[in-house]
Order: structure tokens, then C-alpha cells, then sequence
């Protein structure tokens, strides 16, 4: 057995240090199907499952990968798939099913140009609203967005974290850009690294209800084969987890699911300001593009002109009070994603008219140049 | 734009060549030489086509002591070239006062009027038996050259980078290489002495 959590300092790209921060975070199960440019996260945790006593397996398809997942943390085991966008799409009826039976789960999109097949090898951020109601139905998923190979280690401990501590699914929304960016990354020493697990089934394991909610919303699990009488199903159920086709128990099951969620925003919801204290104009941005804007504020600031960044590090749930404090007193507020304004969207429902809101938008294959948030910051002062 | 070019210097860097002639390695060790052996910041950005091997394909590295941010190479400070289409491709974007390095044999260097360093690294590497590594050959030109890595930095990276059992003959290339560039500089210097008519 070799240690899973490699201390020391590396030079490895996004794709790899999220590999290991899996590892680290007690992954033991990674199933999935390779996808350009997410390949790498399975080639690597493909070599080093089996050095820590853990599994891998490679699916006949990305349905059968989140499929196997579902199945492994059922068991027990931590466990994570990662894909890009075809592959992203392809399993969005199992996201719904694990957000329905509350099985922990991470997946990890390394997201590229799309629609379709796209540009296999070149980055974007289109998937972002995909990730927030790809599956039919109302429910909600926690998805965070890393900006650098460093982050994304931390990030998908953190993930798996918030995973088994809400028993829902987190998605990594990452990139090619940074999937693919090799960096210095520091994996710290193991007892530095603060794990979570679920909580678990106890008592009599004939009266036990595995949906009947603890104290912060989420019902303690119990792990297939350990002898608790369970039933599972995506049917909408009550605490005995049995289907019962009413609207009252529709009503209990969506408070439940939601509630967690919306309940706990304080612990789920991180963000990071740069240059904000006395800013006019406010960038936000997440993941690979929040480089380009942290170079587009100097540059400002420079000129004299007071920009500073608020970065989502958890995109979904949609830090809303932030963004309405910021709509308070900035003057305006830009928009800045590799998509057409997916984010955007939803800064404006937040923003309500009550400053001018810009979008620097981009089709996809490539990250956003510096030049273009300065020109739309200048446009806006 | 780039940030603390004020304060601190920072070297872009774009190594440009065929897939399968280890073009990412290369930038690999140039970025993890200057990150963990010279305690620089640095980040690698590699692109490519759809096809394994020989489409085009690239590495951007870029060096600096301050944190990176936008890690994409604008205006390369040092172009290297191991491909005629790679050349053809960035040589218009390399700085008025950028550094270019090529492999003599498979890149000309077609309108480029200032002067350039050449090395035939695949014929080198072709006589050593292994045509493969003249990516480290090409690393150790480098290395002499610009300077951008230090010689201790650049070794240790290559001895950790590459496959077990052929380390011996990656740092026979790497010196190979390295010690082309030395004498070069020194056969450059000692013309442009001679030609100001300087007593040595």
C-alpha cells in the first residue's frame, strides 16, 4: 500500500491534482468513461486506486459510470466519476436519482466547448445552468468551480465533504483550461486534511425510517448489507423510503431535499473578494475566468479606476445576498464566463434593475482576454 | 497587463513542434524546473488537435516571481521551434527583442532578418540512437541559452521526468545539447569581439 495523500510539492496539471485530492479525501471508487479532457483525472486515479486499496472501473458508457458511483457509495464508499459536457449530459437522469435517494456523490465536469461534441480540446463554461437543472424536476446539487490546480485539490475534499455531510450530489465544474494547466501545487500532510463522513444509520434495524431527517435537515444512512431494512427508489417516498404517490408526501420530500440545501447556505457557500473594499465596479466571475479578471483589476486599478472581483468558489447554491449586498453600493456590476451568460442571468434576477449589469461573454474554446473585461470596466465607469 | 512586470520580470514562453516529439515533456520541465527547483512561479498550458501524433501542438510556459494569473502566453519573450508549421505559425508574435530557438534541420527560419539560435537536436538525437529525446537535447539548448532555468533546476527535472532505466541517456542529451549552446554563445562572442577589434 502506498499513502493516498502524497505530501510534498508538485507540478502536476487540474486534472491530476483533483485525482488526488480525491484520494485524499477518502475516495475509494471512481467509475467512469474516458472523455477528453477530463481522461486524465480517470488515467491517474485509474494507477493509484489500487496503491491505496480502492477500485476503479472503466464503464461501457457515462450512464453506467454515475450509475456505478450511486452503487459503490450505497456500499459505502466514497466515490466520484468525471466526464465532460456529452459525457455531462449523458448523465443527468442519475443526478436526479441520487439527489431523489440522497446518495453522496461527486462528479467532476472538466466542461469544453459545446453544444454536442464541440471543440473536444478546448475549454468553456457552458455547462453551468446544466449543472443546476440538467435533471428533470425541482431539486437542488451544491457545484463549485476551481480556479487553479491548487484549488481544485482542496475542492474536491471539499466536495466530498459537503457530499456526505448533505448526502447529496457536488459537482466540480472545472475546465479544460484548468483540467489541463500544470501548476505548483501543495498537497499538505495528511493530518492537516479535515475529513467528513455521513452520518450513519443507528439503532434497531428493524424500526429504523432511512429518510427521516436529523438535526441540520439530513437523514443518517444506512449502508446496503449491514443489515438495516431499506428500501430505495426514485419514486417520490416517505421516511420509510416506501413510494407513496400523494401530494402530501411530494410536499415532505421536496421540503426535505430542498431545505438541506437551503437551510445550511452559511456552511455551503464560499466566496472571495479581491480589491472589493472600496469598489465602484464589481467583476464576478468563477473559475478559469476569474484569472483573466484578477489581471483586468490590476490593470484598472492602475488607470485609477476602482474595480475590484467577487469569485464564486460555490457557484450553486447562487450566493444571492452577496450579490444583492454588492448591487447596493457598486456601480455596476460585469459578468464575466465562457458562455453566453448563463451566470449572468442569474446575477441580473439578483441585481434587479438596480444598477447596470454588463455580460463579457464567450462562445468557448478559449479563455477571455484581459483587454476585453478592461474595455467593458472602462465602458462602465 | 501582465501583472508586476513593473517590479519583477516575467518570461513567456512558447515551445512549438509535432505531437509525439514531446513537445508538452519539454515544457513540462522547463515549467517544473523554474516552480520547484528555482522556487519561481510558473504555469504550463498545453494545446493540441484531436490526432495522437503529428498534429500541431504546443506548450506555453511562462515564468515569473510573482503570482500568474492569465496563463496564456500573449507575446512569447523566447519561441522555440521544433516544426516548420509551429514556426510558421507564432514567429510573427515572438517580442522585437525575443530570443528564437530552432532545430536547424526541420525549420527554417524563412524572413526572420535578426539574429537566432539553431542546433540540430533530431540529428543529434538520431546519431545517440533515439531519435525521441531530441525534446531534452532541445531542453538543454535552451537551458544555455537563455538561462531562464538554472542548470541544477533543469537536470534534477529531467532525471525525475523521465521513463526509469533512461535516465543515464536523457542527461547525456540534455548535456549534449547544453554544451552546444555554451559553445555557441562562446563562438558568438568571440566574433563579435573580434569584429569590434578588441584585444583579449
Amino acid at each position: 500500500m502506498k499513502p493516498a495523500v502524497l505530501s510534498g510539492v508538485h507540478f502536476i496539471t487540474g486534472d491530476v491534482a483533483c485525482a488526488e485530492g480525491a484520494l485524499a479525501a477518502g475516495c475509494r471508487f471512481f467509475g467512469a468513461y474516458p472523455i477528453t479532457p477530463a481522461t486524465e483525472i480517470a488515467e491517474h486515479i485509474a494507477g493509484r486506486l489500487p496503491e491505496v486499496g480502492g477500485t476503479f472501473i472503466q464503464m461501457e458508457d457515462e450512464i453506467a459510470a454515475i450509475a456505478s458511483i450511486l452503487g459503490a457509495s450505497s456500499a459505502g464508499v466514497k466515490s466520484m466519476t468525471a466526464t465532460s459536457g456529452p459525457g455531462f449530459s449523458l448523465m443527468m437522469e442519475n443526478i436526479g436519482l441520487a439527489a431523489c435517494t440522497e446518495i453522496p456523490c461527486v462528479i467532476v465536469d472538466v466542461q469544453r466547448a459545446g453544444p454536442s461534441t464541440g471543440l473536444p480540446t478546448q475549454g468553456a463554461q457552458g455547462d453551468m445552468m446544466q449543472a443546476r437543472w440538467g435533471s428533470h424536476g425541482d431539486y437542488k446539487i451544491i457545484a463549485l468551480s476551481p480556479i487553479s490546480p491548487q484549488e481544485i485539490f482542496y475542492q474536491t475534499i471539499l466536495a466530498f465533504n459537503l457530499s456526505e455531510t448533505y448526502r447529496v450530489p457536488v459537482l466540480i465544474m472545472t475546465d479544460e483550461i484548468i483540467g489541463h494547466l500544470s501548476e505548483r501545487v501543495v498537497i499538505p500532510d495528511e493530518s492537516e486534511i479535515k475529513l467528513v463522513s455521513r452520518p450513519r444509520a443507528k439503532g434497531r434495524k428493524d424500526r429504523f425510517l432511512p429518510f427521516e431527517p436529523g438535526p441540520n435537515g439530513v437523514a443518517p444512512m444506512a449502508i446496503a448489507g449491514e443489515g438495516y431494512n431499506i428500501h430505495v427508489t426514485g419514486l417520490t417516498h416517505n421516511e420509510k423510503g416506501y413510494p407513496d404517490m400523494t401530494v402530501e408526501c411530494q410536499k415532505q420530500m421536496m421540503a426535505r431535499l430542498t431545505g438541506k440545501i437551503q437551510n445550511n447556505l452559511d456552511d455551503i457557500i464560499k466566496t472571495e473578494g479581491y480589491m472589493l473594499d472600496d469598489a465602484e465596479i464589481i467583476i464576478i466571475s468563477y473559475g478559469v475566468s476569474a484569472r483573466t479578471c484578477h489581471t483586468a483589476v490590476d490593470e484598472a486599478r492602475s488607470q485609477g479606476i476602482k474595480a475590484g472581483l467577487f469569485r464564486l468558489i460555490t457557484v450553486w447554491p447562487f450566493p444571492e445576498d452577496q450579490i444583492c449586498r454588492l448591487a447596493e453600493r457598486a456601480k455596476a456590476l460585469i459578468t464575466v464566463e465562457i458562455n453566453l451568460g448563463q451566470i449572468h442571468l442569474e446575477v441580473e434576477r439578483c441585481v434587479k434593475d438596480k444598477v447596470p449589469t454588463y455580460l463579457v461573454g464567450h462562445v468557448g474554446g478559449t479563455i477571455i482576454t484581459p483587454e476585453r473585461v478592461i474595455e467593458t470596466i472602462k465602458e462602465a465607469t | 497587463m501582465d501583472e508586476g512586470s513593473v517590479i519583477t520580470k516575467k518570461k513567456e514562453i512558447t515551445i512549438t513542434g509535432f505531437g509525439g516529439q514531446g513537445i508538452v515533456l519539454a515544457g513540462i520541465i522547463v515549467g517544473k524546473a523554474a516552480a520547484l527547483g528555482d522556487n519561481k512561479q510558473s504555469t504550463l498550458i498545453q494545446s493540441y488537435g484531436p490526432e495522437a501524433r503529428g498534429g500541431y501542438c504546443s506548450a506555453e510556459v511562462i515564468i515569473s516571481e510573482n503570482v500568474i494569473f492569465y496563463p496564456y502566453v500573449r507575446q512569447p519573450d523566447i519561441l522555440i521551434c521544433m516544426s516548420q508549421g509551429g514556426y510558421d505559425k507564432f514567429i510573427d508574435q515572438l517580442k522585437d527583442d525575443g530570443i528564437l530557438l530552432i532545430d536547424q534541420d526541420l525549420v527554417q527560419a524563412k524572413g526572420y532578418s535578426k539574429e537566432y539560435y539553431a542546433i540540430p537536436s533530431t540529428r543529434i538525437a538520431e546519431e545517440m540512437g533515439r531519435k525521441m529525446i531530441a525534446n531534452i537535447i532541445m531542453v538543454g539548448f535552451f537551458t544555455a541559452i537563455t538561462g531562464e532555468i538554472s542548470m541544477d533546476a533543469a537536470q534534477n527535472t529531467v532525471l525525475e521526468s523521465v521513463p526509469k532505466g533512461t535516465e543515464a541517456m536523457n542527461i547525456e542529451a540534455f548535456t549534449k545539447g547544453y554544451d552546444y549552446g555554451t559553445a555557441l554563445l562562446k563562438g558568438r562572442k568571440k566574433k563579435a569581439l573580434g569584429k569590434r577589434g578588441v584585444q583579449i
